[in-house]
């Protein structure tokens, strides 16, 4: 048995550009990370602006939620460590599609609300009173991109996108959606190193749905779980290289020679 | 007659009069919810898991600028000690309701309009309690799941035993002559009273006394809950 895939590129993660490019919002900070919960009093001083997770009162500003808290400026923000999706505008997102309607398809991309895909936001061009399930079927997974929300949480996405694609065969994962940023890495190394690791095709949702391709699919699945878990360890690049290695090495003789070619 | 309860502000189980029972407060405890928290207020223990925010049934109850609160309080029926009929009754429907009111002041609701957050509170061992001890679970599962929220609401009872203001009732002191039992929750960062519950007949004098008392036992109690949710996360660390 041949392995195909040799190398897959860090561009082909479908990622908002915008969270790669912040420098802490993932990474191995070498720092010790401040977890604070919601109350938490992070700064007592009027030249702060809390950012997102915070809140002010008076002239103290407290965290919203449970978290860990940065400082960058003169904005003092907090990432939570859990919670829901909360869906924004242009987000790569990894979605479902759970109805067939005249002119549009039910999407669940996670979270409390639906999504609606109409047939002006898709790439195909669709036949006036055409069937729909032709280019969209129930069931099927497709990574799409968020293209409205509204303030009553009425969300449009789309697939006139460059990266929006129909995900075919290959398994689903889903972490925490705070978490996605930390799954990257800096410039994508973390997912970088489980993909040549694997070598399975991964694709990563805002919206914390992951799409695993390859014929180590469970092995990139472990690691990708592990990265939700330890998200508060430092040295975590390390460590989950550390246990693919491990669980590579458990693997039955045959496929190993597949994977380390 | 018999013997007293309390001896030279030395309550039964060897409390002093201001002294909250022993408090254990353990985050993430239910794999499946998004979040949970279990609590011990000395032989009251509690378990709250928290859902959602997810989509709201029946959708007629979905209101388009804030989420709801759907609360929901069980004793499960080897809480008491005669077996308690399992599923609802009137006192658990006026807990939950007033343990909805508790919390939703705290929440920030209009973040997730539309949509409905679940929570529900077990009673495994029912020592008095069980209401505070509840909320204050509920606050922690809550923290826990990632809902914003102003801080964490801490929840005590104090009231009054034989002439005694004290904090903390077990049931043994409750069941005194003259008890009586007055439940607060409050947010503790800023001393905001959210719920305040007594039946019986007190003096102003009295009830003055008691909140703050409550008060002094919530920041302590706010402090534990902090505590063990940032426990949750250096376990995993370690």
């Amino acid at each position: 048995m041949t392995h195909s895939i040799t190398k897959t590129k860090v561009e082909d993660t479908a990622v908002n550009p915008k969270t790669v490019a912040e420098p802490k919002a993932a990474g191995e900070e070498k720092e010790a990370m401040k977890i604070v919960y919601p109350g938490f009093e992070l700064v007592d001083s009027m030249d702060v602006l809390p950012g997102a997770g915070a809140f002010r009162e008076g002239s103290k500003v407290f965290s919203k939620i449970l978290g860990i808290a940065k400082t960058r400026g003169s904005v003092v923000s907090v990432t939570p460590l859990s919670g829901v999706y909360n869906p924004q505008v242009r987000d790569y997102v990894v979605g479902e599609v759970t109805d067939v309607g005249f002119s549009n398809w039910s999407v669940d991309i996670g979270g409390p609300y639906d999504s609606v895909m109409s047939t002006n936001d898709v790439r195909e061009f669709v036949e006036r009173n055409g069937d729909l399930t032709k280019y969209y079927a129930i069931g099927d997974i497709i990574m799409c991109v968020v293209t409205g929300v509204t303030p009553t949480k009425f969300i449009n996405v789309g697939t006139k996108d460059p990266k929006a694609r129909k995900l075919i065969g290959g398994l689903l994962t889903q972490i925490t959606p705070s978490k996605v940023p930390r799954l990257i890495g800096k410039q994508g190394s973390m997912i970088g190193m489980i993909k040549d690791k694997t070598k399975c095709f991964i694709t990563v949702g805002q919206n914390g749905r992951i799409w695993i391709k390859g014929d180590f699919e469970t092995v990139a699945s472990k690691a990708i779980k592990k990265v939700d878990e330890w998200s508060t360890q430092s040295g975590l690049t390390d460590k989950i290289e550390a246990l693919l290695d491990k669980e590579i090495k458990n693997l039955p003789k045959k496929s190993q020679g597949d994977i380390n070619e | 007659m018999s013997e007293k309860l309390i001896n030279k502000g030395i309550r039964p189980d060897g409390r002093k009069l201001d002294e909250i029972r022993p408090l254990k407060i353990k985050a993430g405890v239910v794999d499946r919810a998004d979040g949970s928290a279990y609590v011990e207020f000395g032989t009251t223990k509690v378990i709250s898991a928290v859902y959602g925010p997810k989509k709201v049934h029946p959708r007629h109850m979905e209101n388009s600028k804030k989420a709801i609160l759907k609360v929901r309080y069980n004793m499960i029926p080897f809480s008491v000690y005669d077996r308690k009929r399992p599923g609802y009754d009137k006192r658990s429907v006026e807990i939950a309701k007033v343990v909805s009111e508790a919390l939703e002041n705290v929440i920030f609701l209009e973040e997730f309009p539309k949509s409905a957050i679940d929570i529900d509170m077990e009673i495994i061992q029912a020592d008095a309690g069980t209401r505070v001890a509840a909320i204050t679970a509920a606050s922690v599962a809550l923290a826990d799941a990632g809902i914003p929220m102003r801080g964490l609401i801490s929840s005590v009872a104090a009231g009054r035993v034989e002439g005694n203001i004290v904090l903390d009732l077990t049931k043994e002191e409750e069941d005194a002559s003259d008890a009586i039992d007055l439940p607060v929750a409050m947010l503790a960062r800023t001393g905001e009273i959210t719920l305040l519950q007594m039946d019986g007949d007190a003096s102003v004098d009295e009830i003055e006394k008691i909140v703050r008392m409550t008060e002094k036992g919530c920041k302590d109690i706010e402090k534990i809950q902090g505590k063990a949710l940032i426990e949750k996360y250096n376990a995993n660390t370690a």
